[in-house]
């Protein structure tokens, strides 16, 4: 089997195995987050021998070049060596406030760093010094913010966002990379109906897209859908409604699956909620965020109401309990 | 010489038989087990590789990436000739819908039955 030079030793890899799990194995702990090729955490470099095509879907043609991989996702097929990836996309920031936004999701502001350039809608992985836990979370800011704001799902028995919750102060330090995600407003088409949906905290990444896409000019209706289990789910009315009056082209309703819901408010599956408001969605650009299961439900649901695979943009979060 | 693709009016015609198509296999009971992943765009992205090749077109598939992109599919769920059949019909419809000609589709759906060798691991 292969060998995986890092730092100077030499670790074997077993058949099927990926490097981050041969590393972990080795008691080597390397940065990691989903572990399935999606956050990026674990993009690690090989300086000598060439990562498998698999371990490099996703990563932009820049970082091809330079052989960049991702660990979780590289079953190595030749020796290799590898190096971490470079620190330069590493930003370190001071926790300005935190707001409990409902029961369960803690608002967090964040100074901006200067140099971190990012797009309305991507997302930044968190990293605890302690130990290098990694998790991804989406921004609710918007690049002309002099401030970035996540909204944390507090996740039972989650590691990272129960110490967000409640360890971490005002006034302390974190650090984090990226942006990552391709879930974002292009500004392009500006008369085209756009249709925002999410469930829970997908609200973060949806309201950044929206204020984003008014500021950039966008005159075509931006409907915006945001859901939740049960009414308490819900947040951010108020700044929703805000923002809504002061700009016409935006719409915003909630969605409730089930219980009681806000007088305005749908209930029943937000797909289907969506489509029975809306009606014909070709021509429409989509924005989907939140849960995965609902938002592969959102996707095929929107799919066959007309959008256009090639119009619809999805961030489907993990949340990972314990891992 | 005008090739399949270029009758059949390029890349803009693939694209536009794409979403049709992908919407045919996933509301078919019969088959879109085979079609539903993680990531639908991803899938759709697929779809518009086979799409291009059935349609004559710069493609980089090839026989190899066909059976091993397929074998999961074969070994795992079962996807057998009349599955295969099944979506050859899909690409006919679609494209009867879109207005293409008879003598094209007949075209098309011989490059597609090119590769059934290749995708059902016979």
């Amino acid at each position: 089997m292969p060998d995986i030079t890092f730092e100077g030793i030499k670790y074997d890899c077993a058949t099927d195995e990926t490097v981050l799990d041969s590393l972990t194995r080795h008691g080597v702990l390397l940065p990691s987050g989903c572990r399935s090729g999606s956050c990026h955490a674990c993009k690690v470099k090989a300086v000598k021998g060439k990562p498998p095509e698999a371990s490099q879907t996703g990563l932009k043609d820049t970082l091809k070049a330079q052989h960049y991989f991702l660990a979780c996702m590289c079953k190595p097929e030749e020796e290799i060596e590898i190096a971490l990836a470079d620190s330069s996309e590493s930003f370190s920031s001071t926790i300005i406030e935190k707001l409990w936004l409902n029961e369960t999701v803690l608002k967090i502001k964040l100074t901006r760093p200067d140099g971190f350039q990012y797009q309305a809608g991507q997302f930044i992985n968190l990293s605890r010094s302690s130990d290098q836990l990694v998790r991804s979370y989406s921004l609710a800011s918007i690049a002309s913010d002099d401030f970035l704001e996540l909204h944390i799902k507090r996740v039972p028995d989650g590691r990272m966002s129960n110490w967000l919750c409640d360890e971490l102060q005002t006034g302390d330090t974190i650090s984090f990379f990226g942006p990552s995600g391709s879930c974002f407003y292009v500004q392009d088409n500006i008369e085209q109906p756009l249709l925002l949906a999410g469930t829970g905290t997908g609200l973060a990444p949806l309201y950044g897209i929206a204020r984003d896409a008014i500021q950039a000019g966008h005159t075509g209706p931006i409907h915006l859908f945001y859901a939740s289990h049960h009414a308490e789910g819900l947040y951010y009315a108020d700044e929703l409604k805000a923002l809504a009056d002061e700009y016409a082209q935006l719409n915003c309703t909630a969605c409730v699956l089930q219980g009681e819901k806000p007088a305005a408010a749908l209930s029943g599956a937000v797909d289907q909620a969506v489509v029975n408001a809306l009606g014909d969605l070709t021509g429409f650009r989509v924005y989907i965020c939140g849960d995965a299961p609902v938002v592969e439900q959102m996707q095929r649901s929107f799919f066959f109401a007309g959008a256009s695979m090639q119009s619809i943009y999805a961030d489907a979060f993990a949340f990972t309990p314990e891992g | 010489m005008t090739t399949l693709f270029e009758k059949i009016g390029g890349q803009a015609s693939v694209d536009a038989a794409i979403d049709p198509f992908y919407r045919r296999v996933l509301a078919d009971p019969y088959v879109s087990r085979f079609f539903e992943g993680v990531d639908m765009a991803k899938q759709a992205e697929k779809q518009r590789g086979f799409l291009t090749m059935a349609f004559g077109g710069p493609h980089s598939y090839t026989g190899k990436d066909m059976r091993e992109g397929h074998r999961h599919l074969v070994q795992n769920m079962g996807l057998n000739g009349t599955h295969f059949d099944q979506i050859l019909a899909h690409i006919r419809s679609t494209l009867a819908s879109l207005g293409v000609s008879e003598e094209l589709i007949t075209e098309a759906i011989a490059i597609a039955e090119s590769t059934r060798a290749d995708v059902l691991d016979l």
